[in-house]
């Protein structure tokens, strides 16, 4: 006190008291700290994507008969249990039925079914491959609406590719279904469907199925 | 020997630095994040290419949980006031003779949730607020033909809302059995165009592979 009391009679002029520069900030760090952790756990950085799909339509008037399609173009996808995936082209006439056709196994991989349908599908996939690198380099410039316009147009106008009618065992996944739709997406399939899988197919992938391993899943579909 | 002092440091650390970076951090995160909705059952959406985004609003989300549960949800359409969900849960209470008291609609209207509850148990489920009790009435829609309510549900939706897109978020484990089903039901109730929610992963293929 008596120090103060001193350097004021020396100094003679008043000086304010000089506040410390530093603010303590380490409540505030706390805080955002807090903040940081709630917006991370609690929102989604990228809004979820679809992917479209048309079903056909539901025949009611039975008189209708559903469109033909040419069996040297067809091409028959039957999702299986456990992950498996087959495929048989063409149809089955109902003189076939004792004597059906083998299914043959592949995968979802892209050494799988990604092959088979990029080799039948070489045609239409070229093409469009060479408008997308055309778009890319710069040789056609156009709107990104238009540049769709034009795939499907492409795809539309096809008529070598092949028509790909999917069918699901009942023992598949939902997850099976998006890889094989994402799957003509990849491939650019212009002509593709998910129908009613016929009681034929059952028991082929049941037979195809059997020999793996699935021996039991294939016995109460045959009643 | 004399002893070498070291100056005694400050026990104070700036933090300025530290806060100039988390505010950086968290207004980033803010701007670039959307909500997350929470969802009645946890569902691992499968993957595929496409780009498109999902649509901000006339959607009824149809939720396909793994283990074979149906969950439905929609929004308010494009401007809250338009207040679809409670219109829609008014359409549907008519079909069943159930009388919804106003605060009961209003707590249908924010709702975030989809919803899992047979419409005889709505009531309940609207007035009780222990999300216990709500959990365990979530036993998902009935599917069944003899008590279709999913087919009453998406009846109501596309009476109220003529424009609602129908959206498709399942698991990726889930059955086919139950993903046939609701797509049969949708298509006896003339929905033929769906949009199936998956997360984006890129898949590349190049003019050689198919030339081998």
């Amino acid at each position: 006190m008596a120090e103060i009391i001193q350097e004021e009679k020396a100094g003679g002029k008043k000086k304010a008291k000089k506040h410390a520069p530093h603010i303590d900030m380490t409540p505030m760090v706390d805080l955002m700290c807090l903040l940081i952790t709630f917006f991370m756990l609690t929102t989604a950085f990228s809004k979820a994507k679809i992917m479209e799909i048309n079903l056909p339509e539901k025949l009611k008037d039975k008189s209708i008969d559903p469109p033909k399609i040419v069996a040297s173009r067809t091409l028959n996808i039957v999702l299986g249990p456990d992950n498996k995936l087959y495929y048989y082209p063409g149809t089955v006439k109902p003189e076939d039925y004792n004597n059906l056709p083998p299914l043959q196994p592949t995968d979802y991989s892209a050494n799988g079914i990604r092959t088979i349908l990029l080799e039948r599908n070489r045609a239409l996939f070229k093409k469009i491959d060479d408008f997308k690198t055309q778009v890319t380099a710069g040789k056609l410039v156009m709107s990104q609406d238009s540049v769709q316009k034009s795939i499907s147009k492409l795809k539309t106008d096809d008529d070598t590719g092949p028509i790909v009618l999917i069918k699901a065992y009942k023992k598949a996944t939902y997850g099976n279904f998006v890889d094989i739709l994402d799957e003509m997406n990849i491939c650019g399939i212009a002509r593709y469907t998910f129908v009613d899988i016929a009681f034929y197919e059952n028991t082929m992938v049941e037979h195809a199925a059997g020999i793996a391993s699935t021996a039991p899943a294939a016995s109460p579909a045959k009643k | 020997m004399p002893k070498i002092k070291l100056p005694t440091k400050s026990p104070h650390i700036d933090m300025t630095p530290m806060v100039d970076l988390f505010s950086v951090v968290l207004t980033f995160l803010m701007l670039t994040t959307t909500m997350r909705q929470p969802e009645p059952a946890p569902v691992d959406t499968p993957t595929s290419i496409s780009e498109k985004p999902t649509p901000d609003f006339n959607t009824m989300t149809l939720l396909l949980s793994k283990d074979d549960k149906v969950y439905l949800n929609f929004d308010n359409g494009p401007d809250t006031l338009l207040a679809f969900r409670p219109k829609i849960l008014a359409e549907m209470g008519k079909r069943y003779n159930i009388e919804f008291t106003e605060a009961e609609l209003a707590e249908f209207k924010k709702y975030p949730s989809s919803i899992g509850v047979p419409i005889l148990k709505m009531k309940d489920f609207l007035d009780t607020r222990d999300n216990k009790v709500r959990t365990a009435m979530e036993s998902g829609i009935p599917i069944d033909s003899t008590d279709n309510q999913l087919a009453d549900w998406i009846f109501c939706t596309r009476t109220v809302n003529p424009n609602v897109q129908a959206c498709i978020k399942g698991d990726a484990k889930t059955g086919f059995e139950v993903v046939k089903k609701v797509l049969d039901i949708m298509a006896d109730k003339n929905v033929f165009k769906f949009n199936l929610i998956t997360t984006l992963e890129a898949a590349k293929i190049n003019l050689a592979d198919i030339q081998k």
